[in-house]
């Protein structure tokens, strides 16, 4: 039975530029109070275009509209459990919404001087405090833009240091169950990827790794806990084999979630790691982004962060120093995606230091509790205790010819985003299930109805499931079509 | 929920973590505030800025206003709090709206595909370059030195370790143009692409048409770069380069000390396979509906891995979604008179200064200083409550005398008398 829904009217609504006409407006601009000077006479005619052919022309109450009703047709956290694994879909408090909006801080401009930019530096040394102590690392840069560009920076700092050494080194490992960014960066680093095998268990084989390292090996990419769920029981083990070949450890923080005030990176041997902002610390997603993406170090690697760096000069006072002859260079023009910076430490201080480990714990019962109550009706990947988020195999579904990408449009019909479809590749047909920490036990419990409800529909009515979504505004894209004659942008017909 | 999990205790659920891995103190951070507390921690940071002071400052990040409409989108919890949509059924609002920005930039930038966005402008760069080296198969850069000096940092971050090489060329010291000849002696049969910037980092406006053919009679592509997205309403767009990359900070992006942004890509249809990043397509529904969805993910990290044309994964929907409002509020009329205010408050600006460079220029220009230190006429300024250009000495050596100054739509006459005033004195 389906609790969550119930069919409800939607908004059809046509393409800005479909519903232009000439001469509309949104606007009101404060008259000149400078003369007028005309275009051609001072860029030059040739420099000067004609009007932005087919450019939106629509009033204020109609743009309003226009994106309230797309609005509509979306699935955000503000209204139900996001269960997406690895992306860590926790609520996005809106305090650190009106702070990041404050004047003084919105309105402060990278180059402006640093004698009046005291107090967005000091925010950004407190960030990077409080991450250092959360990670266990001895310093962390906030100037990757994301996730990924951390990876990124992490993996360039590691470069400079071999060099530093007279010798870059050729290969980074990395273990078949690893994010696709991890390889993808390494690439881009400059360096060849070798795979490394998982065990039964789904976690990194000492012995596979072993066998895997000799001298030409920079480093080894991890994600702990791994994107089954599951802490890596060797990791000291792991960091220790690395560094007995001088090989570096970068730490895949995306599921630092479940890490929080229990366990620190750097206590347990990790060089290198970086944490998404928009994950553990709560900064919204907004569709796709912004993030923000800090990188931790430990003190062998501090000289190679990217410039500039937050010191304080003698009179106490913040300063940029760009004096950092071993840096890697800036990964980013100014100094950090900063309006997620002052959001992720109103998170921090929010929460506190008890705060925080509570949300990991929280984190860890619920992800848990989801994993007994379906334990029944799927076949969970690994035995492994599960940490923040739990990892189902579509196997007994899929021998009924149901597999975990309609299981998951038929979620929708009940009310819930899907969960990570069909990752990580190790599992077969993965359904990977990360509530958070802010999930209700009421909305948890609906949602684990809706997938024992579903696992019923298999054994009764795959067609049900198969042909799913029935209930939403739009059911089953056609991405094959999209992909095959693609169209991107609107032309005039 | 425990006796569910057949637990006793909290402690119990992360029991199994091997014991030298393991925390056994408190993490030492305060204890944790209330909403109020917290707001009033932010609050008080803010004070120690230059809040309410006039600025003068451009170089990349822009003082323009933001339309109120723009927060009231951004803020609804449907896009706020939503994923990447990968999943399309339940996010065509993300879609339809990044299938509009991509038409809108398409459609200011001259090209034929755009990207669902970049992290900003600086880090679109290097993918550019990244791009043509795989379209050309080439490895040499060739970099205008007045494309945004911090752009040209980051591209040479991303190429030290990509192993690839990056030549600077000039400008011409009477316009702040592009020197085309030392252009034309830096290019060679390796040469994968051309960036240039315009209007460039002095705020002049250069010569694409020029610069485009130069690096196709090489057989290189070229990269325009633009910082002020505003200008776009105004000037001819590129429509000569291969890729056009940029910054959106200038559609009701709050300068928020450097960040977030959103930077775009966009190029030609025959390019767009090797297109980094995220891009929205249109297709049907099962109903025959027309609908949007992710596309050619075949790219992509997700599915490539270390073949992918990027790693880039998130980028920056919201600030995307916020532009495209921007965009939707002015339109096709108030986007082109928003610019013609900013060009002509520039030149009210400009009057009666000694400009450096004598070509054309959009909001942003280079003023020597006569015999004072740019610092000195800044402290001057400070004590107005303005804030005013930015010294390129920290950028360049030559130009010590000189600051750049920007004038936008927010620049009010009495404030731009008082610079004026200042540097003339």
């Amino acid at each position: 039975m389906i609790r969550k829904t119930r069919s409800n009217i939607s908004q059809n609504e046509q393409l800005l530029f479909e519903m232009s006409s000439p001469g509309k407006r949104g606007y009101q601009l404060p008259e000149l109070d400078v003369p007028a000077v005309d275009a051609a006479g001072a860029l030059g005619g040739e420099n000067v275009r004609d009007e932005v052919t087919d450019f939106p022309e629509v009033s204020e109450v109609e743009t309003i509209r226009h994106f309230s009703r797309l609005s509509t047709w979306n699935y955000g956290i503000d209204l139900g459990m996001f269960p997406l694994g690895s992306c860590t879909m926790k609520y996005n408090p809106r305090i650190n919404e009106a702070v990041a909006r404050i004047d003084g801080l919105a309105w402060a401009h990278p180059y402006q001087p640093e004698s009046l930019s005291q107090g967005v530096m000091e925010i950004v040394a407190v960030l990077e405090g409080a991450l250092c102590e959360i990670f266990g690392m001895d310093a962390v840069t906030l100037q990757p833009a994301a996730g990924a560009h951390g990876e990124f920076t992490g993996i360039m700092m590691v470069r400079s240091y071999f060099e530093a050494q007279g010798n870059a080194r050729k290969v980074v490992l990395v273990p078949d169950s690893a994010h696709g960014t991890n390889p993808a960066t390494a690439a881009m680093a400059g360096y060849q990827i070798r795979n490394i095998q998982s065990n039964s268990q789904g976690m990194v084989d000492v012995g596979a790794l072993e066998a895997s390292i000799d001298d030409s090996v920079a480093a080894l990419m991890i994600t702990n806990p791994n994107t089954v769920g599951v802490f890596e029981e060797n990791i000291a083990q792991i960091c220790a084999v690395m560094h007995s070949k001088g090989g570096q450890v970068y730490m895949d923080g995306a599921n630092m979630n479940a890490l929080v005030g229990i366990a620190r990176p750097g206590d347990f041997g990790v060089d290198v790691m970086h944490s998404n902002l928009h994950k553990t610390f709560s900064t919204p997603h907004g569709g796709g982004g912004p993030g923000a993406g800090a990188v931790g170090v430990r003190s062998h690697l501090e000289p190679f962060l990217p410039a500039p760096r937050l010191r304080k000069n003698a009179e106490g006072a913040w300063s940029w120093d760009y004096d950092r002859p071993q840096s890697i260079g800036p990964v980013k023009a100014f100094y950090g995606n900063f309006g997620v910076i002052v959001r992720a430490l109103a998170y921090i201080l929010a929460h506190g230091g008890v705060g925080l480990k509570n949300a990991t714990v929280d984190a860890l019962l619920n992800a848990n509790y989801i994993r007994k109550i379906l334990e029944p009706y799927y076949e969970i990947a690994y035995p492994a205790p599960s940490m923040h988020e739990c990892v189902f195999s579509d196997s007994r579904q899929a021998a009924k010819g149901v597999k975990t990408g309609d299981i998951a449009k038929r979620l929708i019909d009940y009310g819930f985003h899907p969960y990570t479809v069909s990752f990580p590749m190790i599992v077969h047909g993965a359904l990977m299930i990360e509530p958070t920490e802010t999930e209700p036990k009421h909305e948890i419990d609906l949602f684990c109805d809706a997938l024992i409800s579903i696992s019923q529909e298999i054994d009764e009515n795959p067609e049900l499931v198969l042909k799913a979504p029935h209930l939403s505004r739009t059911p089953r894209v056609d991405e094959v079509l999209a992909a095959r004659k693609p169209v991107v942008r609107w032309k005039k017909p | 929920m425990l006796s569910v999990c057949g637990l006793d205790s909290l402690e119990q659920l992360y029991a199994h973590l091997p014991e030298e891995t393991k925390l056994n103190r408190p993490l030492a951070l305060d204890p944790g505030k209330s909403e109020y507390e917290i707001y009033d921690y932010f609050k008080a940071r803010a004070a120690e800025n230059a809040d309410g002071y006039a600025s003068f400052l451009g170089a990349g990040v822009y003082s323009h206003y933001r339309p109120v409409l723009c927060d009231v989108i951004a803020s609804r919890g449907e896009f706020l709090t939503s994923y990447t949509p990968y999943q399309a059924e339940m996010a065509q609002g993300t879609l339809t709206s990044i299938f509009e920005f991509q038409t809108m930039i398409c459609q200011l930038t001259g090209m034929e595909v755009a990207n669902a966005s970049m992290y900003d402008g600086s880090t679109a760069v290097p993918e550019a370059a990244m791009m043509a080296m795989r379209i050309t198969g080439r490895e040499h850069i060739v970099v205008a030195s007045s494309v945004h000096p911090e752009y040209r940092q980051v591209l040479g971050t991303y190429a030290r370790n990509g192993r690839w090489d990056i030549d600077t060329f000039g400008y011409d010291a009477q316009s702040g143009r592009l020197n085309l000849a030392e252009l034309e002696a830096k290019i060679g049969e390796r040469t994968a692409c051309v960036i240039v910037q315009s209007p460039n980092f002095f705020g002049v406006v250069e010569q694409i048409p020029a610069a485009a053919a130069l690096a196709h009679k090489h057989g290189a592509l070229l990269v325009v770069v633009f910082t002020e997205a505003v200008s776009l309403a105004l000037l001819e767009p590129p429509r000569e380069a291969d890729i056009v990359v940029g910054e959106l900070q200038s559609f009701a992006i709050s300068p928020s000390y450097g960040g977030p942004f959103a930077g775009v890509m966009a190029t030609k249809e025959k390019f767009m396979r090797q297109i980094p990043g995220r891009l929205v397509g249109e297709t049907k529904d099962a109903n025959g509906n027309r609908a949007f969805c992710l596309t050619l993910s075949t790219r992509e990290q997700h599915i490539r891995r270390e073949k992918a044309t990027s790693n880039i994964c998130t980028n920056q929907a919201l600030i995307a979604l916020t532009a495209t409002v921007f965009l939707s509020v002015y339109g096709k009329e108030g986007l082109r008179e928003l610019a013609l205010q900013n060009l002509s408050k520039a030149h009210y600006l400009s009057a009666g200064l000694k400009r450096k460079f004598d070509g054309p220029f959009f909001n942003e220009f280079v003023v020597e200083c006569g015999g004072k230190t740019p610092e000195a006429v800044n402290s001057a300024l400070l004590e107005k409550q303005i804030v005013g250009g930015l010294p390129l000495g920290r950028f360049y050596p030559e130009l010590a005398d000189c600051v750049l100054l920007c004038a936008t739509e927010m620049s009010k006459r009495a404030e731009m008398d008082l610079v004026r005033g200042t540097l003339e004195a």
